[in-house]
């Protein structure tokens, strides 16, 4: 454990250029190009509190994600919204700024869903602390869960506590060959049903389920499901990080839809998670066509990984409506009135 | 029954300005939409926080969208501060008038646009209430699952504004986990859709922000909220004890077990003996405490979680535990706590419903606490208590009739807020800030906190028109508070 406060203090205060938040730089290539003076913030670590009858975790920005979800693991506890772990140096900070979520996503919430509170540097070096460690906190605005997925741009996050929840008893993993459309199908008719399906993956006329809960639950949904080859649990951890196959890709799109949009007309190869709502897509069809399609359906594209050029042209994120950018801007004034945080990282305008 | 209301620090508006705007209201607004006359205002000079009473200059009951939009764009140019209304049924005053001020009321707003029970979502109106949604939704095996006490009246707007919890928020969330979309105004009437249809939009988390932000920041059009699956089955089990650190350590170590029950509620003796005297559920009245602790799932899952909540309970030393045989009986057991606040009403003229929630390791030595301020302000207290999620809601009885008594039931409630921000928790959990715990919020947060919620509003509201005065003290008022331990 280490505290660092006021060494970052110091250095937001005599910024006299943007300074880049990073932790373990396992997401660098997310989102538009990091720039600015780094600071590092992997050195203020450590958890500060773990009670697993309060169901919250509070821990320092640094601390490595392995070692959080390991102290979890060790009390029958986990982060239900699966973030990401591109490297083993991911940091807490960084998970919370990036705000991703995983394969449990469409049926355990999302990061910002268990996300407590966090205690904050701004722009101006004013330690700042929303939310807290309690379940229910509805003093003030929830400027907590507003820094999930924020990249950074408005504060330097020193402390995150989360909401935690006990590991499922029993899980099962079911694979049952069909094409994207029936799946799509299928995981629409389930949605509106009682049914312990957690988490869900089609690719390549393969539909995955995770089914989890209690043993006797899982059990009445296997037959509920159909019969189904069963595959080992492993499976959703290469999804959640990312490392099956279909991800090594130099161009990857990431949409995501409202789960009921029937199967997209845009070239390339797919992977669908989230019931429907998240479809990763390997394509060089033009940026604007992509980015069009997905508005069409209700939903966003965010180009994922792409050579440099390409996201320096069209943006990682998809342009925001006029008045809501003139919200962010606002708001990025709030926390950041000089602009040092992250510029650029998440919108060329914040 | 009335108080002196915190100054909200608004301009004056002129009269002209005043007269210009009435004309501007009757052109956009049939007369039987612009309530202007003393007799008619009347019923809005308050919201469930009774004992704070104020008159509007007028209330404005617009029909549709169009409608909203103007009417913000005329008080906005005029600058005349608004007021958004629901039901009117909050607790913490987010809706009391402020003077000289419109109520914007959108219960008349109140149709369901659409259900899509594949989606598992509805797209409603903000004066659509709580439970109407429910039903709307039961067709299809789905409801929406946040259900505070006044689901009964309550509407999804207010739900928004105050971030409503209820009973089953541990395992379904409060109302910012149930909704994905809102359609907002902001008081220039310019009009933005926030959130997705989808799981996630671009940009910052400005659905977070609006939830819970208790009318100060936009005004909801429209709301997309999350519709669940009707569980197959649920059942309940009431277990009494002898003192109250054993019921607390009884929640901590069901918890432990890794069990998250639908609902785990606790009442205090004097909770139990109002509401057993009101809807006879066979309450155990000997009892120090009792705690209700329910299960929902598929028929399995519930007999597999009862028993397991069963033996945790026993062997915390539960004296009894009753299991619900019937989907009646569970509906009586649980009866009694959902009518907590009227039975209490019927024992006292009037009450103060506190919220503090505290990490639930502190509940004894809260509950303790709370007894000895009883007895130092001469008041009764009954608690009930959101034991999942260690939501505490003390009843402190009094009658406002009798000279003081308001006075020392606020500031009972004040030290019980400020206990539960001493031992780690906040002074509001579901009821929201308002005007009632204005002062508490200079002990919660700190100076430079504070300044970045009124930035905050400033970057959506900069005029200060929408609900001025709620929520976020002035400093001046924090520099009162802290000298006096009252802020009004």
């Amino acid at each position: 454990m280490s505290d660092l406060t006021q060494r970052f203090i110091e250095r937001i205060q005599g910024a006299t250029a943007p300074l880049c938040i990073r932790g373990g730089g396992s997401k660098d290539w997310y989102g538009n190009a990091p720039r600015g003076e780094v600071l590092e913030t992997r050195g203020h670590a450590g958890i500060i509190s773990h009670e697993p009858s309060e169901l919250v975790i509070t821990a320092r920005c640094g601390t490595p994600l392995a070692e959080i979800e390991a102290a979890l693991a060790e009390k029958g506890q986990c982060l239900p919204f699966e973030p990401p772990r591109f490297s083993a140096e991911s940091t807490i900070g960084g998970v919370v700024a990036a705000g991703l979520s995983g394969p449990r996503r469409a049926s355990a919430g999302a990061l910002r869903d268990y996300l407590l509170g966090v205690k904050l540097l701004d722009g101006r070096g004013h330690e700042l602390v929303f939310g807290g460690q309690v379940m229910k906190n509805v003093a003030g605005y929830d400027v907590a869960r507003l820094m999930a997925g924020s990249l950074g741009t408005l504060g330097l996050l020193l402390e995150v506590s989360l909401k935690v929840m006990p590991l499922p008893a029993a899980c099962a993993t079911l694979q049952l060959p069909m094409p994207q459309a029936e799946a799509l199908e299928r995981l629409k008719r389930w949605a509106g049903q009682p049914l312990p399906i957690v988490a869900s993956c089609w690719q390549d006329g393969v539909l995955t389920l995770r089914l989890s809960g209690a043993r006797a639950a899982v059990e009445a949904a296997k037959e509920k499901v159909g019969a189904g080859d069963t595959a080992p649990e492993s499976f959703w951890d290469d999804l959640r990080d990312q490392r099956l196959p279909f991800f090594a890709a130099e161009t990857l799109w990431r949409l995501s839809l409202p789960p009921t949009t029937p199967p997209l007309d845009l070239p390339g190869e797919q992977l669908i998670e989230w019931r429907g709502g998240l479809r990763w897509l390997k394509s060089d069809a033009p940026a604007e066509t992509i980015r069009a399609a997905a508005a069409s359906a209700g939903g966003h594209a965010t180009l994922w990984r792409a050579p440099d050029e390409l996201k320096q042209r069209v943006g990682a994120f998809a342009p925001l409506p006029a008045p809501l950018m003139m919200l962010h801007k606002n708001l990025k004034a709030v926390f950041d009135p000089r602009g040092i945080f992250n510029p650029g990282r998440l919108y060329a305008d914040l | 029954m009335s108080h002196t209301l915190p100054s909200t620090d608004t301009p004056e508006v002129p009269d002209a300005a005043r007269d210009a705007l009435l004309h501007e209201l009757s052109g956009i607004l049939p007369p039987t939409s612009l309530i202007t006359h003393a007799e008619e205002l009347k019923p809005y000079e308050c919201d469930g926080l009774t004992a704070y009473r104020q008159m509007p200059w007028l209330v404005a009951l617009p029909e549709n969208e169009a409608q909203v939009v103007a009417i913000l764009r005329a008080c906005h140019r005029h600058g005349v501060p608004v007021v958004a209304r629901g039901a009117g049924t909050g607790l913490s005053g987010g809706a009391t008038p402020v003077a000289g001020g419109v109520i914007l009321s959108l219960a008349k707003l109140m149709h369901i646009l659409a259900i899509d029970p594949q989606a598992c979502t509805a797209r409603v109106q903000p004066g659509v209430r709580n439970l109407a949604i429910s039903e709307a939704a039961a067709p299809y095996g789905l409801y929406y699952a946040p259900d505070p006490s006044s689901q009964l009246a309550c509407t999804i707007g207010g739900n928004v504004a105050e971030n409503s919890g209820g009973v089953h928020c541990l395992k379904y969330g409060l109302t910012v986990h149930n909704i994905l979309k809102l359609r907002i105004a902001l008081i220039d009437g310019t009009v933005i859709e926030i959130g997705s249809d989808a799981f996630d939009s671009p940009g910052y988390d400005l659905l977070a922000l609006l939830v819970g932000s208790e009318g100060m920041l936009a005004v909801v059009l429209e709301a997309t909220v999350k519709l669940t699956p009707k569980p197959q089955a649920a059942r309940v089990v009431m277990a009494s004890f002898d003192d109250l650190t054993q019921a607390g350590n009884a929640v901590a170590e069901i918890i432990a077990a890794g069990i998250i029950p639908a609902g785990l509620e606790m009442m205090d003796k004097p909770a139990t003996a109002a509401v057993e005297d009101f809807v006879h559920a066979g309450y155990d009245l000997s009892a120090e405490a009792i705690l209700l602790a329910e299960s929902d799932g598929t028929p399995e899952e519930v007999e597999e979680e009862i028993a397991a909540m069963q033996t945790v309970l026993e062997k915390a030393g539960a004296r009894s535990l009753r299991v619900s045989q019937s989907e009646a009986e569970r509906l009586t057991f649980w009866a009694g706590r959902k009518a907590a606040f009227p039975a209490v009403g019927r024992l006292t003229p009037d009450y103060l419903c506190m919220d503090g929630t505290i990490p639930r390791k502190h509940l004894a030595q809260v509950l303790t606490r709370i007894g000895e301020l009883s007895e130092r302000y001469g008041l009764s207290c009954a608690n009930v208590f959101h034991a999942g999620d260690g939501n505490l809601h003390p009843l402190i009885m009094f009658d406002a009739n009798v000279p003081d008594e308001l006075e020392r039931a606020t500031a009972f409630g004040a030290r019980i807020l400020e206990l539960s921000v001493d031992v780690g928790g906040t002074i509001t959990g579901e009821h929201g800030v308002g005007i009632e715990k204005i002062g508490q919020m200079c002990v919660q947060f700190t100076p430079d906190e504070l300044a970045a919620f009124h930035a905050v509003k400033a970057a959506f509201d900069p005029q200060g028109l929408l609900n001025p005065g709620k929520a976020v003290p002035t400093p001046r008022r924090c520099s009162e508070y802290r000298l006096t331990g009252t802020a009004r």
